[in-house]
């Protein structure tokens, strides 16, 4: 077991090595390109020369690569252009807010899911088995910009219930929260939902719980103790890898709705063009998205005796 | 019930021949109320897209009259906005039925390029085996490591915003899960019999990879492949949205919600109209993708 998560952790780096110098050589290997974005469309050669040998960047491309990797493991990864800050202060606070989103959402979406999953896949075929199928789809089908502006079109436009911007211009407020966490769950539930439902659909033709019902336990307890317990293994793997999915769908529903997470961080560091702090955000993403793929895939082993003693 | 049974009995042995497999599949489709509503959905939208250039429509990009509501009279007391106008006076109906040839010629061009790179990925990965299945496995799994919209995000603002580099974004973030499947349907196929007889005949591993292997894989990439096209969708319309997509004026679903939201007050159909159209073909996909899995996991 340990031996398994030591390689998947050695996976996990060798991966993220791979990445960072695919990103450095997309972002730095156009010189000229990184000194003129510093120092601005108007600043002569000479000057983004001198700034190229002021900041080391006439040394070898593998040692800059090296130095800008070191830099980045303690946490120093350079000044954003547009912010004139370090781009780690702009880092913290950010993540910390789509922390609070994503926490709402997956305390929203994980009981749902799983309910709707399970009552589904409890008796594959009935009507409400058919509805939630099908209900699942009909969310899944929906991009999140496309329910976001259902959902502003009516309680913003129509009700003037809810605030239709989530910028927290003065100071933090729930009821702001409420449309992205919303969104997002809308997009994200069917997806768990629908594993959760095959993965109980097939425990229940499964023959322990033949021999369970027949040997007259309740059908309470036949699911309760029985079934949810296997049938849950799936789903979890799911529920984590959903963190990369909520990652791409947090970029588009902060954008719409101006929230100041790390996604709009993102978004305006792409198109604004401010490269140390797009590399810092591609970095942190693609991070979190690699990390949670490790525990997926560990804690999967961990839950599930057959692959464990393989 | 029973007539229904015969038919379909009676129509197997015609299989052989293409058209009795299309007749028997449609056959098939229109059993599950499900895939056919899939279908209506996308033909709607591919015959509203072929249509474009024949309907009688406004130009989608002449400013007329602003915030006009659904069914208006134009000043002139003749032409009717159907769909009502945008902040800039443009006509929503004219924009939403020219924006549906723009996201079905993108997508289909994108998905059809992925599935080029990613099914040469995935049969070489498991058909050659070892050192190939290696090497394209961990690219494979690096781009899987990506956000897909991070990855979206970080290829378009390298590259600029361009039909030509969202189909490469796509390819990018698509090829990869593509790969995965055929690679997995490779490793089943290249055990059966006639891929044997086609090894004792001498053929090439190319012949082999191309014309024995890709071929009999084509039932659960046809599913795949619908899924796809819906995301892809999903893909270029957000793209729209982020004003990283397909270059204006021309109509954009994504950009059209994006424009219109600021001024939601004053023209709501202007911003839920390009939202339900993107939904519906994409729902359109979902369902023909389900209920071919259902009528493929019949047989």
């Amino acid at each position: 077991m340990l031996i398994l998560a030591a390689r998947r952790f050695g996976a996990m780096i060798a991966i993220m090595a791979v990445i960072s110098f695919i990103l450095f050589v997309i972002f730095e290997s156009d010189k000229l390109g990184v000194a003129g974005k510093v120092l601005g469309p108007y600043s002569s050669l000479e000057q983004r020369e001198l700034w190229l040998e002021q900041n080391g960047y006439n040394e070898p491309f593998l040692t800059r690569y090296l130095a800008w990797v070191g830099r980045a493991l303690t946490g120093d990864f350079g000044q954003s252009i547009r912010f004139k800050a370090p781009v780690a202060d702009l880092l913290w606070p950010r993540l910390g807010n789509t922390g609070i989103l994503a926490l709402c959402v997956f305390a929203l979406m994980i009981p749902l899911s799983l309910t709707l999953g399970v009552l589904a896949g409890m008796r594959e075929g009935s009507w409400l088995d058919r509805t939630i199928s099908f209900g699942s789809i009909l969310t899944t089908s929906i991009p999140e910009f496309a329910s976001a502006t259902f959902l502003v079109a009516i309680f913003v436009f129509k009700l003037g219930w809810l605030p239709g911007t989530s910028s927290m211009t003065g100071g933090f407020n729930p009821v702001e929260l409420v449309l992205p966490v919303l969104v997002l769950v809308l997009y994200d539930f069917g997806y768990v939902a629908r594993m959760t439902r095959a993965s109980m659909a097939e425990v229940m033709t499964s023959q322990y719980i033949r021999t369970a019902v027949l040997k007259g336990l309740p059908h309470r307890q036949v699911i309760l103790r029985h079934a949810l317990r296997n049938a849950l293994i799936a789903p979890f793997t799911v529920i984590v890898l959903q963190l990369n999915w909520l990652l791409s769908g947090v970029i588009v529903v902060e954008v719409f709705f101006a929230y100041k997470g790390f996604g709009k961080l993102l978004y305006d560091a792409a198109t604004f063009g401010d490269i140390f702090l797009l590399q810092a955000c591609t970095m942190v993403a693609v991070f979190v998205a690699v990390f949670s793929q490790f525990i997926s895939d560990v804690g999967y082993t961990l839950l599930n005796p057959r692959i464990r003693f393989n | 019930m029973a007539t229904v049974e015969s038919t379909a009995a009676s129509a197997t042995p015609a299989a052989p021949s293409r058209l009795g497999a299309l007749l028997h599949a449609i056959g098939l489709l229109r059993e599950s109320r499900i895939a056919m509503l899939g279908t209506f959905l996308v033909l709607f939208w591919v015959a509203m897209a072929l249509l474009a250039p024949v309907l009688p429509l406004l130009d989608p990009n002449t400013p007329l009259e602003p915030f006009k509501g659904p069914g208006d009279l134009a000043r002139d007391g003749e032409t009717v906005f159907w769909l009502g106008t945008d902040h800039k006076g443009r006509d929503v109906l004219a924009r939403l039925i020219w924006g549906s040839q723009r996201v079905l010629v993108w997508a289909t061009l994108a998905t059809a390029v992925a599935y080029v790179v990613g099914m040469l990925m995935g049969v070489a990965a498991g058909y050659l085996g070892g050192w190939w299945d290696e090497a394209i496995s961990f690219v494979a799994n690096v781009l899987l490591s990506f956000p897909v919209m991070v990855l979206y995000i970080v290829i378009i603002s390298a590259l600029g915003a361009s039909g030509a580099n969202i189909v490469l974004a796509v390819t990018f973030a698509s090829a990869p899960g593509i790969m995965r499947i055929v690679r997995g349907l490779v490793l089943d196929l290249k055990t059966r019999d006639y891929i044997f007889a086609a090894q004792t005949r001498g053929e090439g591993a190319w012949w082999i990879m191309l014309v024995e292997l890709l071929p009999n894989a084509r039932g659960p990439l046809i599913v795949d492949a619908c899924l796809r096209l819906g995301y892809t969708v999903i893909t270029i319309a957000m793209l729209g949205f982020l004003g990283l997509g397909l270059p204006p004026p021309d109509p954009d679903w994504g950009a059209m919600i994006a424009e219109a939201v600021p001024t939601g007050a004053f023209a709501l159909h202007a911003m839920v109209v390009p939202a339900m159209a993107v939904s519906s073909l994409v729902l359109g996909f979902n369902l023909l993708a389900d209920g071919l899995r259902e009528i493929s996991l019949r047989d």
